[in-house]
């Protein structure tokens, strides 16, 4: 029975369903804003032109900041997904298989508010980062 | 741990044609590209904690190395990408393209698709290693 199928006669696991859904979904988007992100970087500009300076034109733009945004989100959560697939496929023991799980889920959550935070709160004006400061109450 | 192993190595060895290296591809750049996910979300972070911390770190994606590195990326996220869409009309329209005939046929057209948008790609990646600059806003002058 495929997938589909099943979504719409109903299915013990429809957290899987939905799933698989979301791979194909989340693909496809990325097919379009992650291939051009590439090429943008790797085809016109090229890797050696990026700097400080380059990233803070970029980022002057919102549009830039939506297009950050979208790729941080869907790539991750498409990368993530396909981990834990890879996770269910080779390790059967249940102690390994949610300790595994339970770890990629946590960097996935760390990564993605680490992402967010630089693309949402990042201000070349300012005279430090909110980094520098916390570096600084702590005296480091 | 030895029956992890076992498997891994099945998936490796098992004889199945076509089919078996877009899987096996897929799988492997996929593990490749959210490896490195991780690793530029990281060095993108180090923006927003200061700007010298950031361009010492750059040194990694400007390296020799690291290049060569990157031409597996890219190769990697272009077979990703369009034998993802093999899947998708697989799996979505299977009384069309799930005989063998056409898949062995959507096959060769990844192959192919891959390789027209990985040998440029990677030949402008490697290019500045011997102090050629051949990325399209540098030869026009954009």
């Amino acid at each position: 029975m495929s997938a589909i199928t099943r979504l719409k006669y109903g299915s013990p696991n429809r957290f899987e369903v939905l799933s698989w859904y979301f791979m194909r979904l989340s693909g496809a988007v990325l097919l379009l804003i992650a291939v051009m992100h590439l090429l943008i970087m790797h085809v016109w500009y090229g890797v050696d032109a990026v700097d400080y300076r380059f990233i803070v034109g970029r980022w002057a733009s919102p549009w830039i900041q939506v297009y950050d945004m979208a790729l941080l989100l869907f790539a991750l959560l498409h990368g993530v997904n396909g981990t834990r697939w890879v996770i269910d496929d080779y390790v059967h023991s249940r102690g390994w298989n949610v300790a595994l799980k339970s770890l990629l889920a946590v960097l996935a959550i760390i990564f993605f508010i680490m992402g967010a935070q630089v693309i949402l709160t990042f201000d070349p004006s300012a005279s430090e980062t909110a980094w520098q400061s916390l570096a600084a109450v702590f005296a480091l | 741990m030895a029956s992890i192993v076992a498997s891994i190595w099945q998936g490796i060895t098992y004889r199945g044609k076509d089919g078996h290296y877009a899987w096996l591809l897929h799988r492997l750049g996929g593990l490749g590209i959210v490896l490195f996910l991780f690793l530029h979300i990281l060095d993108i972070f180090l923006v927003g904690v200061s700007k010298e911390l950031f361009e010492t770190f750059l040194f990694i994606y400007h390296s020799a190395p690291a290049k060569v590195f990157v031409m597996g990326l890219l190769f990697g996220v272009f077979f990703h990408a369009f034998n993802g869409v093999r899947i998708i009309l697989v799996d979505f329209w299977p009384e069309k393209f799930s005989n063998l005939k056409m898949q062995r046929l959507l096959f060769r057209l990844v192959v192919l698709v891959t390789l027209l948008f990985f040998i440029p790609t990677a030949i402008i990646t490697v290019a500045p290693i011997f102090g050629t600059h051949l990325s399209l806003s540098h030869l026009l002058g954009g």
